[in-house]
């Protein structure tokens, strides 16, 4: 990767110094301790099925329908979903997950016969993905790390995870996989920030999502469907 | 549009506020209802106060080590691909982001919610170099359209309308023929702006938080509008007030949740992006460029002063819902892009006291906003702080003020004086009082009576009743 520029940045810098009444400092800065932490305190010694019961009374604050199945009937829920919003086109991100959680034969054969057209995700043929996710009626990814308290699905891009499946398309599907649950966003930044303490790269784009697209800007009447999903369904996959 | 707004002297525009009974009603109800989720978000955490405290440690922390963060993030901003450019004043931003926006040959241009570049007034800067630039948060489309009306609420910028007012808006503008139901208006307006997204060339954002360890930029939306800004053109330019950064992705957490409650109410809101440079190499969508502007523009005239504190400000308004001033005269009459408390404080400090001068006496000193701030600013105190510096070191005191401050400093100077003056006032103020009210008072009271009553002086003194009291011969 290139490295990109920096434009003016001593005297800005200097400047700022002066204001606070010493020498500039590049280096030397660590971060106190904070005196109050109150964030871990939230849902703290909940079981995985204490968050889950959380998440969903949080989900029917957020516009959002919770569906719970187990691996072995997760197709069939999602094909039950997807019809419910009135079928395709479908598309999903290409991540290894949709294999190894049974979903192959639903995309590949069942719903290719019933004329519901799917597009995985597929960086070689680049904007074309864009074209498809503009016209797609429902967007299907995975939820990498799951927010209980919020009702929060976090997305990790990669060139196969791309960004617009989950914004472009009518409506969201984002299946939950039991083992991805946190109590809240602090445990989904520590994981991140020590990804980077380690001095591993992050996604380009996190995504945390938290029921579909709304807006309150017309005399503060919630509208939900606004530039992103109109809908949202989250699937619970409880074994695994 | 530049951080002031609107026409004509704090009077005048506090006048058609008043009498705006329309938009009265809109803040009211606003304000009722943002307050109460705020009060219900905060009360199901339990313990607020601590979260309070943290974020007010993290801020703190963050301002007295600014220098050090900026660089931080700007090296890491640069290892990703990404271009830093550090604005001193609003006019090197705009033309730095003229310059990339001319060289990528931009015709179109879309843009997410972003108090900043209405502050350094980029628009017409981008217009004038040729491109259309088109505002996609949905309150401030509706301004756009409509002329560009100003905004009035730093969170929702069109609250001072109605929908019927929105409605003929769209109609005249952008050929509407339905209803004035929110959910048709929001949804032809998802259609005009879905064209727009996947036609423009460059998206411009703000940001909510920088993060200093990995480079990053912090999107806080609803509706979604900043993810397909910064999705789908190929050039992607942020800018952000130098302030608003943390060190890490734990503070930035803590923020976040911090804003979403005091804006709103929400847990978090439907969506926190977080951005690093730009698209990964394979990755399809995503911009190609990214350019982080981080500006000045008399922020760091602030540091240093008994005013510092104000840049702990995470803009969530939470003061602004509160305020009993901003209720009853509405945004526009702060003439500044930032109104209530915070504007009332910010305001002066970035605009200067020769615009902005009546602002901090716009003020009950209630304290309601002190104590809504999420990050513990002392707002009332930063306004009073205000009205010392104008008094004392600018000798800019409202004429009504300095004249009653004379009198006074002279009848109290000499307790003679005060005495007399004590004795006279019943009798003096007797011709303007009925019931022991006075409704038409004379010289400085003039203003307050012209709108309510102001209660006569007592019949008895507070001297003589107190000494009366202490030979214990007062029964009440």
């Amino acid at each position: 990767m290139t490295t990109g520029t920096i434009h003016h940045r001593d005297k800005f810098l200097q400047t700022i110094a002066k204001k606070l009444g010493r020498n500039q400092r590049t280096t030397g800065v660590t971060r106190p301790h904070w005196k109050h932490q109150p964030q871990w305190s939230v849902f703290k010694g909940f079981s995985q099925d204490d968050l889950i019961e959380a998440f969903k009374s949080q989900c029917s604050r957020i516009h959002t329908d919770v569906v719970e199945t187990t691996a072995d009937q997760l197709a069939a829920a999602l094909k039950q979903v997807v019809a419910g919003y009135g079928g395709g086109p479908v598309v999903t991100w290409d991540d290894p997950r949709f294999v190894e959680y049974g979903l192959s034969p639903l995309l590949q054969e069942e719903w290719p016969s019933e004329k519901i057209d799917v597009h995985v995700w597929n960086a070689a043929i680049g904007q074309k993905n864009i074209e498809f996710a503009e016209k797609a009626n429902v967007g299907i990814t995975f939820s990498d790390i799951t927010l209980a308290e919020s009702g929060t699905v976090v997305l990790f891009s990669s060139s196969g995870k791309g960004r617009t499946v989950s914004f472009l398309p009518q409506t969201y599907v984002a299946i939950v996989p039991k083992s991805t649950f946190v109590p809240r966003m602090t445990q989904a930044a520590v994981f991140i920030h020590e990804r980077i303490e380690k001095g591993e790269p992050i996604p380009s784009c996190i995504n945390f999502i938290t029921g579909p697209s709304n807006s309150a800007d017309i005399e503060m009447n919630l509208v939900v469907g606004v530039h992103g999903p109109i809908k949202a369904t989250y699937i619970i996959v409880k074994d695994r | 549009m530049p951080m002031k707004i609107g026409t004509g002297e704090f009077k005048e525009r506090v006048d058609k506020g008043i009498h705006n009974s329309f938009m009265r009603g809109a803040v009211a109800g606003a304000q009722e209802r943002l307050r109460t989720r705020r009060l219900e978000a905060a009360e199901e955490l339990g313990n607020w106060e601590e979260w309070r405290a943290l974020g007010e440690e993290i801020r703190k922390h963050t301002l007295e080590n600014l220098d050090y963060y900026l660089w931080q993030l700007s090296e890491n901003v640069a290892k990703r691909g990404g271009h830093v450019f550090f604005a001193q004043t609003a006019e090197e931003a705009n033309e730095y982001i003229r310059d990339v926006v001319v060289k990528k040959n931009a015709k179109k241009i879309v843009k997410s919610k972003s108090m900043v570049t209405e502050e350094i007034n980029l628009n017409p800067v981008l217009e004038a170099a040729g491109c259309e630039v088109i505002e996609t948060d949905l309150g401030e489309y509706i301004l756009q359209i409509d002329d560009h009306d100003p905004p009035s609420h730093i969170v929702a910028p069109a609250l001072h309308k109605n929908k019927e007012q929105i409605r003929d808006v769209f109609k005249a503008k952008l050929n509407y023929k339905k209803t004035e139901n929110p959910e048709e208006l929001a949804l032809h307006a998802r259609h005009t702006l879905r064209q727009a997204y996947l036609t423009a060339d460059v998206g411009i954002t703000g940001c909510n938080f920088a993060i200093a360890e990995s480079g990053s930029i912090t999107l806080v939306t609803n509706e979604g509008n900043a993810d397909l800004v910064t999705a789908l053109p190929k050039t992607q330019i942020t800018v952000m007030g130098m302030e608003r950064i943390v060190p890490t992705f734990e503070e930035m957490e803590v923020l976040v949740s911090l804003l979403t409650r005091s804006a709103v109410g929400q847990k978090l809101t439907s969506y926190i992006t977080v951005l690093t440079g730009p698209r990964d190499q394979g990755d399809v969508d995503g911009p190609e460029e990214f350019h982080l502007v981080i500006v000045d523009n008399g922020r760091s005239n602030i540091l240093g002063t008994e005013f510092q504190s104000v840049l702990q400000c995470i803009r969530c308004a939470a003061c602004v819902n509160v305020c009993p001033v901003y209720r009853h005269i509405g945004g526009h009459s702060y003439g500044s892009i930032y109104s209530g408390p915070i504007g009332a404080v910010l305001s002066p400090l970035l605009g200067g006291y020769d615009d902005y001068k009546e602002l901090p006496y716009a003020s009950t000193l209630c304290a309601a906003c002190t104590e809504a701030c999420p990050v513990k600013i002392p707002l009332h105190e930063l306004l009073h702080k205000h009205r010392q510096v104008i008094v004392e070191r600018e000798g800019k005191a409202p004429i009504s003020e300095k004249l009653a401050m004379k009198a006074f400093g002279l009848g109290a100077a000499s307790s003679a004086l005060y005495k007399l003056g004590s004795k006279l006032a019943p009798s003096a103020m007797n011709p303007f009082t009925v019931n022991n009210r006075i409704s038409n008072g004379p010289g400085p009271l003039k203003a307050w009576t012209e709108i309510r009553e102001f209660p006569a002086p007592g019949k008895e003194r507070f001297r003589d009743w107190f000494h009366n009291r202490q030979k214990g011969d007062h029964q009440s």
